[in-house]
């Protein structure tokens, strides 16, 4: 199991993600600054949280048009497999590789805290396949820009298609079960072909069962070994 | 060439911002304000041989990066130096 994370200048939840990675594949991931311009033969892509390029213009603009992404695309075009997580997804979201965009917080404010994710029904991907439809997981989000928005057409193919994989869901003690307004109350999506997906909430933030949470270990784990067998 | 870039949220994009200011704009008084919705406008010089290629240009840079166009729409304006 080869995993690459690709870093930016400003992400920040890259280590985080190396040391969820290396705990589940016991293999090292591949880190990759996003100046390079090719990225060794890999399984998984991963773009991780962070404040890539100081947020300047829109969340993930400037690092949509890094060096690298010609590589993601590529590896994307392919049917390789690709995870964003929270600036990662606003990434993905630049390139279009996933459709929509997330705007403000509704609150207007940054949101740090827990979530109750439901797993969506979805289409066949590495992602979901080994999760249970209407099964929880409890994984944090920590963003200003999570409100995900599309245009209705958009927002109704996504549901026909079974590309929302994480929703917000009623259960957690830490507010209301949006944390930030987003249509669909969508948390996760996935591309049309299952091959990519992009959430808000940071699993590798829930990795490690001694500091109490592991959902997100369960998340990722799932993910790889669907990557791997696929 | 000088060029003006003009981005704002396109109709139906919720604008919590706008929505805050305007919520304060009507604490000081000013309850004749309303539809607050903000943007942002870019400036830059464009070497081009005339106006209408710099409009051209400027209009391909909104397109790849300088507007999402998914929720922002763009208006450019070149201030022709002569």
């Amino acid at each position: 199991m080869r995993a690459t994370i690709v870093i930016f200048p400003g992400s920040n939840c890259d280590r985080d993600m190396m040391v969820a990675v290396e705990r589940i594949t016991n293999r090292r991931p591949q880190m990759v600054w996003h100046k390079e311009t090719s990225i060794d033969a890999t399984d998984i892509i991963i773009v991780p949280g962070g404040f890539s390029f100081g947020d300047y213009l829109r969340c993930g603009a400037l690092a949509a048009r890094s060096p690298i992404m010609e590589s993601v695309l590529d590896h994307a075009s392919r049917g390789g497999a690709i995870l964003g997580v929270c600036n990662g997804f606003q990434i993905l979201l630049e390139t279009g590789l996933l459709p929509g965009t997330l705007v403000k917080n509704k609150g207007l404010k940054f949101v740090c805290r827990q979530t109750n994710l439901k797993v969506e029904e979805t289409i066949s991907s590495p992602f979901t396949d080994g999760l249970e439809a209407g099964s929880h997981l409890a994984i944090p989000v920590a963003h200003n820009e999570g409100n995900y928005f599309a245009d209705e057409d958009t927002l109704q193919s996504l549901k026909d298609n079974g590309q929302i994989a994480l929703t917000y869901d009623a259960g957690t003690a830490f507010g209301p079960a949006n944390p930030n307004g987003s249509s669909g109350n969508i948390a996760g999506i996935l591309s049309s072909n299952g091959r990519i997906m992009g959430m808000m909430p940071h699993p590798e933030r829930a990795a490690d069962p001694t500091l109490g949470e592991s959902d997100g270990l369960t998340f990722l784990t799932n993910a790889l070994q669907g990557v791997a067998s696929a | 060439m000088k060029v003006v870039v003009n981005i704002s949220l396109k109709d139906g994009v919720l604008d919590p911002q706008g929505r805050a200011v305007e919520r304060s704009l009507g604490a000081l008084g000013f309850q004749e304000a309303s539809n607050v919705r903000i943007g942002k406008q870019i400036t830059l010089d464009i070497d081009a041989e005339d106006a209408a290629r710099a409009h051209q240009r400027a209009a391909r840079m909104c397109e790849q990066i300088l507007a999402n166009t998914v929720i922002e729409d763009y208006e450019i304006t070149v201030e022709d130096e002569s």
